[in-house]
C-alpha cells in the first residue's frame, strides 16, 4: 500500500517510455497527470469540505444542517456547485473589467501553486524543492495583490473597503507566520519540507516549539481570513468584502481558492509540527490526509465558537502581542540550542 | 548557436518584464500601473529562476510581489484623485515626453554596454548550497552592511512614521 | 526536468484551470438579461454616493511600511536559521542585535501610534 502512488506513477513513465517516448516526454506526461490529479481532487475535496463545514456549523448550533439531498445531505455542495454554474454573469457597469475578471483567476491559480511543493506522503511532492518551506511563504503572499485587483475591480465600496482590511490584515499576520516557522527552521537547518518531516522521526515539532505552533495557527487563521479573524468579509457590516459583486462562477472560483488555500495551510501545519507523513501502520499518504483534515476540523470548530473580533484588536493582537513573542520565541530557541551544544548533549 | 529551451524561456521572460514595464509608463490609470509594476516584478523572479537562483527568486517575489506591491497600491490609495482614469497623464509637454524617452534609452545603452564590456566568468566546479552560502557571507565577510541594513530598516520607518504623522496633522 | 522549470510548466498548466472553468461556466450559464438597473453596484438598495474610488487613510500605508520592514528583515532571517547550528554563538550574537535594532524600530512604531487602528 506504502508504495501504491509511487508505483503507479513509475508503471505509468516506464510504459509510455515503452511506447517510443523519450524520458523528458514521459516526465511531462506524469507532470500533467499528477497536475490532474491535484486539481481534480482540490475541486472534490473543496465540495466535501463545504458539506464538512455546514455540518459541523450545525452540530456546533445545535441544528441539523444540510440534510435533504442523499443521506446527511451530502449531495448539498454538488448541486450547489451546480447552481452556480448555471448563473448568469453580472459584471457592474462601473467596474474596471480587466481587473475584475483576472482577479477570481489569478487567486486560484496562487492557492494550487502551493501544492508543489507539499510532501503527500514518503516521497511524493511533485517538486522536492530545497527551499520548500520559503517558497510555500512567498508564493502565498501573493494572494494580497489578487484581493486588492478584486477590490478595486468591482467599483464598489463595500468590495474596496474589505479588500483594503483583507490586506491590511493579511499583511500583518505574513510577518508572525513567517517567524513563528523559523524556530523549526533553526532545529532542523533545512527549508526542504523533506528535511523537516524527517527531522520529526522521534519527536514532534508541536513539542518542541509549542509557542511557534500556537502563533502559527492564529496568524494562519488571520491569514486564511476565517473566523473569528474574518472581519475583512463581515456579512453584517461589509456585505461580503472584497467579493459583494462576484457571482457565479467567478465567485466560485474565489470560494474554491479560500479552501483550496485552507486544505494547503492545514497539510502545512502537518508537515512542519505534527510529524507530517509520519505515522504506525496506515501508509503515508493517508497518514498526512488524516492529520490534514483534523487540523481543518479544529480551524472550523474555531470559526464556529468564537465570536468575530473587532478591527483595531484584530491590528494589535498581530503587531503588539504575536510579533513579540514570535521573536522572543526565536530568540529562546537560538539560546537554547546554544546551550544544548555548549553541554555537549 | 542554436536556440535551446532556455534561450527561448528566458526570452519569453524578458518580453514579458519589458512588456509590463512599459505599460507601467503607459497606463493611463495609476492604478493599473500599479499592477503592471507588480507584473514586471514578478517576471524579474521569472529570471532569477532561470538563473537557477531560486532564493533569490523567492525573495524578489516575497519582497517586490507580496510587499512592495502591497505599499505601492496603499500609496496610490492615500493620493487617489477623483478622476480614475486620468490618474497617469503622460508628461505635461511635448519636450518632457522625449527627454524622458531618450533619457531611457540612454540608460539602457550605457547598461548595455557594461554588461558587454565585463569580463564574467562562470563558476565552475560544485556550487555551494546558495541559502547556506548567503548566509556565510551575511554574517561572515559582510557583518558591517548586514547591520547597516538593519539600522537602514529602522531609519525607514523612523522616517515614514514623522512623515505620516505630518501628513495626519495629529 | 530541472525543479524551475517543474515549476514553471506547472504553472502553465494551472493557467488552464481557471480559464477551464470560466469556460465551462460560459457553456451552462444562460445569456445575461441586461438591464441597466441589474448591472448597478451593491450598496444595499439605494444609489451608490458620491465616488466609489476613494481616498484612503494613512494608516493603512503605515501599516504596509512597518510590514515592509519586517519582511525584509524575514528574508535576512531565514538562511541565518537554515545555517544556524553551523555558523555558532558569534552569528547568533549578530543576529541578536540585528533583532534588537528592528526591535526598536517597532518600539517606536508602537510608541507613535502607528500601530493604534482608528
Amino acid at each position: 500500500m506504502e508504495e501504491l502512488i509511487l508505483d503507479i506513477g513509475r508503471w505509468l513513465v516506464s510504459g509510455l517510455q515503452g511506447l517510443g517516448l523519450s524520458a523528458a516526454w514521459a516526465d511531462l506526461v506524469l507532470l500533467l497527470v499528477q497536475w490532474g490529479c491535484i486539481v481534480g481532487i482540490v475541486t472534490a475535496n473543496v465540495i466535501v469540505l463545504i458539506w464538512l463545514e455546514r455540518k459541523v456549523s450545525g452540530f456546533i448550533q445545535q441544528r441539523l444542517g444540510p440534510n435533504r439531498l442523499g443521506p446527511y445531505g451530502v449531495f448539498q455542495t454538488v448541486a450547489d456547485a451546480m447552481k452556480l454554474m448555471t448563473k448568469e454573469d453580472i459584471i457592474p457597469s462601473g467596474a474596471d473589467r480587466t481587473l475584475f475578471v483576472l482577479a477570481p483567476m489569478l487567486f486560484i491559480i496562487v492557492a494550487v501553486m502551493l501544492y508543489v511543493v507539499l510532501p503527500m506522503g514518503r516521497d511524493m511532492a511533485i517538486v522536492d524543492l530545497n527551499v520548500g518551506l520559503f517558497y510555500f511563504i512567498s508564493v502565498g503572499s501573493l494572494s494580497t495583490i489578487c484581493l486588492l485587483m478584486a477590490g478595486w475591480g468591482s467599483h464598489n465600496k463595500w468590495s474596496l473597503l474589505g479588500a483594503m482590511r483583507s490586506v491590511a490584515q493579511m499583511v500583518s499576520y505574513e510577518i508572525p507566520l513567517a517567524f513563528s516557522l523559523l524556530g523549526v527552521v533553526m532545529i532542523v537547518g533545512s527549508l526542504n519540507l523533506g528535511d523537516i518531516v524527517a527531522a520529526q522521526q522521534r519527536v514532534w515539532f508541536v513539542l518542541l516549539q509549542p509557542v511557534a505552533f500556537v502563533v502559527f495557527f492564529v496568524a494562519a487563521t488571520a491569514e486564511l481570513n476565517r473566523g473569528p479573524f474574518d472581519m475583512p468579509e463581515a456579512e453584517q457590516e461589509l456585505t461580503a468584502g472584497a467579493f459583494t459583486e462576484y457571482t457565479g462562477m467567478r465567485w466560485a472560483l474565489f470560494f474554491l481558492a479560500e479552501y483550496t488555500n485552507l486544505v494547503a495551510v492545514s497539510a502545512l501545519a502537518s508537515t512542519l509540527f505534527l510529524g507530517g507523513w509520519q505515522g504506525p501502520l496506515l501508509p503515508s499518504w493517508l497518514w498526512i490526509i488524516v492529520k490534514t483534515y483534523l487540523v481543518m476540523l479544529v480551524f472550523m470548530w474555531l470559526r464556529w465558537t468564537f465570536p468575530r473580533i473587532r478591527m483595531d484588536h484584530l491590528m494589535s493582537l498581530s503587531w503588539k502581542v504575536l510579533i513579540p513573542v514570535s521573536l522572543a520565541n526565536i530568540v529562546v530557541t537560538g539560546a537554547g540550542l546554544e546551550l544544548f551544544r555548549a553541554m555537549g548533549w | 548557436m542554436t536556440l535551446t529551451l532556455h534561450d527561448a524561456t528566458f526570452a519569453l521572460l524578458a518580453l514579458l518584464t519589458l512588456g509590463a514595464a512599459l505599460g507601467v509608463v503607459l497606463a493611463r490609470n495609476i492604478v493599473h500601473s500599479a499592477f503592471l509594476l507588480v507584473l514586471t516584478f514578478l517576471g524579474v523572479a521569472g529570471l532569477f529562476l532561470t538563473l537557477d537562483a531560486g532564493f533569490l527568486g523567492l525573495v524578489q517575489v516575497l519582497v517586490y510581489g507580496g510587499a512592495i506591491s502591497v505599499l505601492v497600491v496603499f500609496a496610490v490609495m492615500l493620493l487617489m484623485s477623483e478622476q480614475a482614469g486620468q490618474t497617469n497623464p503622460p508628461g505635461a509637454s511635448r519636450f518632457t515626453r522625449w527627454a524622458g524617452g531618450v533619457g531611457a534609452v540612454a540608460l539602457a545603452l550605457a547598461l548595455g554596454a557594461a554588461v558587454c564590456t565585463t569580463a564574467w566568468e562562470p563558476g565552475s566546479g560544485p556550487r555551494p548550497e546558495a541559502v547556506a552560502e548567503l548566509a556565510r557571507l551575511m554574517l561572515g565577510d559582510y557583518v558591517v552592511p548586514f547591520e547597516a541594513a538593519a539600522v537602514l530598516l529602522l531609519l525607514a520607518v523612523v522616517g515614514a512614521i514623522i512623515l505620516a504623522k505630518g501628513e495626519d496633522g495629529r | 526536468m530541472s525543479d524551475q522549470a517543474t515549476i514553471g510548466i506547472f504553472l502553465l498548466l494551472t493557467l488552464a484551470f481557471p480559464a477551464g472553468a470560466m469556460a465551462a461556466a460560459w457553456l451552462f450559464r444562460p445569456a445575461p438579461i441586461q438591464s441597466a438597473e441589474k448591472r448597478t453596484p451593491y450598496e444595499c438598495g439605494v444609489d451608490t454616493r458620491g465616488p466609489s474610488w476613494m481616498r484612503f487613510r494613512v494608516n493603512y500605508f503605515l501599516y504596509a511600511l512597518v510590514f515592509l520592514a519586517f519582511d525584509v528583515e524575514t528574508i535576512f532571517l531565514y538562511p541565518w536559521a537554515v545555517r544556524f547550528q553551523a555558523l555558532g554563538l558569534f552569528a547568533f550574537v549578530e543576529m541578536l542585535v540585528f533583532i534588537a535594532i528592528l526591535a526598536l524600530g517597532l518600539w517606536y512604531a508602537w510608541k507613535e501610534g502607528a500601530l493604534q487602528w482608528y
